[in-house]
């Protein structure tokens, strides 16, 4: 099937298809040929895991998303006037900037659109189109950060069997992001960006604490006790339009199948498992298989793999860099 | 297979429990588990509904600010106004506003808005045109209006002066008095007034500032489009035929409804306030 196609429909929340015979490649054939007959113990898999601890592009990534968060706040308290504003709309050095979800919302609850706004929300579309869409998700939300280690904690518990994860069907992020869209139609209120933890916190770090941070608070314990990373996969709108977004970015994830072991740790501490459903023994139809538009970029599956199967790139700029 | 087991096997069958496709179950469980899901956010998002439907908290709004309704809609709630705002001014309201969380407000009893800037900077800063950038100058601003709400406690109306800190050493408001600095904001209770009649009010209105400003030829900026046509306040005699000197405070109709006299009314509750369902069209 149609990458785009295929990388749309799991956006939306359908299952990851099973290539068919004819999809795969000769040259990926034959590799996974010759690793049906290849034995690898899980005394191996786990000494190459020992021996391979990176957290390279984590480091780089929390770094990233909270000198982003600082930097608002370092322009309001100095006035430096280099961010300002929050995550929802801003501007960057006097050029607008507005989240495309939030610029959305006040179009179809204000159903009018100045100027400034549409300069602002085409700078963010070209921004992310440019840096993968959901990026944005893993590099700059702070709600990301703390659903990150919220994750940790309800892995913790599904480990020591203290809390069970309840999934939900994926497919009902799309029927929040429709039902957002009419309400904000219908009613002429912006009704999302009311329970936006992307926006409450981004208001209450720049701003000040507030009581809608009970809110979050709230979205985090149900995460940690009941269902893994529940806001991100299932329910935030904004990351369904950055997913979008990322459909024709250049910059993704690609899997190469030749030296992995298809031991599925990768899948272990990706937010959203089911884009690399290629790196699943005998799935890959191509020997470099680019990941869906539903992956953050986080980099989480490059930091882990042992083998190197995982790496980032810049479509169409592979044989200059 | 041994003739015992065959007989077994044969006994067991008709009784052997229904097949249950576990698969389809758990597909129907989290099918109706989404369901949930989705009806509990929406639910809690829409709540949000309930203090804007009752305005339960009624909230002066900044200048240029379009009618509440629009205003909710339109606004993206990313506190560049409140930036901007030289005294600061505008604050953001909390969730217990529901759909306007977020959105900026003026709370004038706290920190009224005295239009220290002379370019409505919080208009220019608005990315979505919730504040309207019709506007240009201060005076062009309804954002209330001001109503004497307690002439009961009103010093002037009791022929009373004021003398000392107004709203005592604790109150951190900003004004910008033009004769210390044009342009840096002073604490409020670095002044001590003695005033033998109190006029606090009137002499704190930015627009009669303006206009004084004007009268002595020489308007804000050297603009005079910065000259307010028309005068906000103004104290008129009352006479109750007991030899005592008593001035009411009147409103008049270029009044911006910026706050400036409610934050500075010494009395406590404040004498004058801002009506914010009313400004100069409306009243």
């Amino acid at each position: 099937m149609n990458f785009f196609k295929e990388s749309l429909l799991q956006l939306l929340g359908r299952a990851p298809t099973r290539p068919k015979p004819d999809d795969f490649s000769p040259e990926v054939k034959k590799i996974h040929f010759y690793k049906k007959g290849e034995k690898v113990t899980l005394d191996e898999i786990r000494a190459e895991h020992a021996a391979h601890k990176s957290h390279k592009w984590r480091n780089r990534r929390w770094t990233t998303l909270l000198l982003v968060n600082l930097l608002f706040v370092v322009s309001y308290y100095f006035d430096i006037q280099l961010l300002e504003g929050a995550l929802t709309a801003s501007r960057f050095m006097g050029f607008h900037m507005a989240d495309l979800n939030s610029a959305l919302q006040v179009m179809l609850a204000f159903k009018h659109v100045v100027l400034n706004l549409l300069i602002g929300t085409t700078t963010v579309f070209i921004l992310w189109l440019l840096l993968g869409g959901r990026t944005f998700c893993s590099w700059v939300c702070p709600y990301h950060l703390l659903a990150e280690w919220a994750e940790k904690i309800h892995l913790w518990l599904v480990e020591h069997k203290l809390v069970k994860n309840h999934e939900f069907h994926r497919g009902v992020r799309t029927a929040f992001y429709v039902i957002f869209a009419l309400l904000a139609l219908g009613t002429g209120y912006t009704v999302y960006e009311t329970i936006s933890p992307t926006g409450i916190l981004s208001r209450a770090i720049i701003y000040g604490a507030t009581l809608a941070l009970g809110w979050v608070v709230f979205l985090l314990l149900f995460e940690i006790f009941v269902s893994q990373r529940a806001w991100c996969r299932y329910v935030c709108p904004i990351g369904m339009t950055y997913g979008v977004v990322g459909l024709f970015s250049p910059l993704r994830v690609v899997y190469n199948v030749e030296s992995c072991k298809h031991e599925g740790e990768c899948r272990k501490v990706c937010l959203v498992p089911h884009v690399l459903d290629p790196v699943i023994k005998g799935r890959a139809i191509d020997i470099n298989v680019p990941i869906g538009a539903d992956c953050t970029r986080c980099g989480l599956c490059i930091d882990i793999c042992p083998t190197g199967s995982l790496r980032y790139e810049i479509k169409g700029l592979n044989k200059v860099l | 297979m041994s003739e015992e087991k065959q007989k077994q096997n044969a006994a067991a069958a008709p009784t052997a429990a229904p097949v249950i496709n576990r698969r389809k179950q758990q597909e129907r469980r989290q099918f109706l588990r989404s369901l949930m899901l989705a009806a509990g956010v929406v639910g809690i998002s829409a709540m949000g509904y309930i203090p804007v439907a009752r305005s339960w908290n009624p909230r002066l709004r900044p200048p240029g600010a379009l009618v509440e309704d629009e205003f909710l809609a339109s606004c993206i709630k990313c506190g560049q106004c409140v930036q901007v705002c030289p005294v600061e001014a505008i604050t953001l309201a909390d969730i217990m506003d529901g759909f306007g969380v977020g959105v900026p407000y003026v709370d004038a009893r706290d920190q009224a808005c005295d239009f220290s800037c002379d370019g409505l900077q919080c208009i220019l800063a608005c990315p979505t045109g919730a504040l309207s950038h019709s506007l240009n100058y201060p005076h062009e601003v309804r954002m209330g209006f001001a109503r004497l709400d307690r002439p009961d406690l009103c010093l002037a109306m009791h022929g009373k002066g004021f003398k000392g800190q107004i709203r005592g050493p604790e109150f951190d408001g900003l004004f910008r008095y033009t004769e210390i600095d044009r342009w840096k904001p002073q604490r409020v209770h670095e002044q001590t007034f003695d005033l033998e009649l109190c006029d606090l009010c009137v002499r704190h209105c930015p627009i009669e500032i303006r206009i004084t400003q004007c009268e002595a030829g020489k308007p804000p900026s050297g603009d005079v489009n910065q000259c307010p046509p028309r005068h906000a306040i103004e104290l008129q005699a009352e006479d109750r035929g007991d030899g005592v000197m008593r001035m009411r405070p009147v409103v008049l109709d270029g009044c911006v409804g910026c706050g400036a006299c409610e934050m500075v009314c010494p009395t406590e509750p404040a004498a004058i306030v801002i009506d914010i369902e009313s400004t100069v069209e409306r009243v």
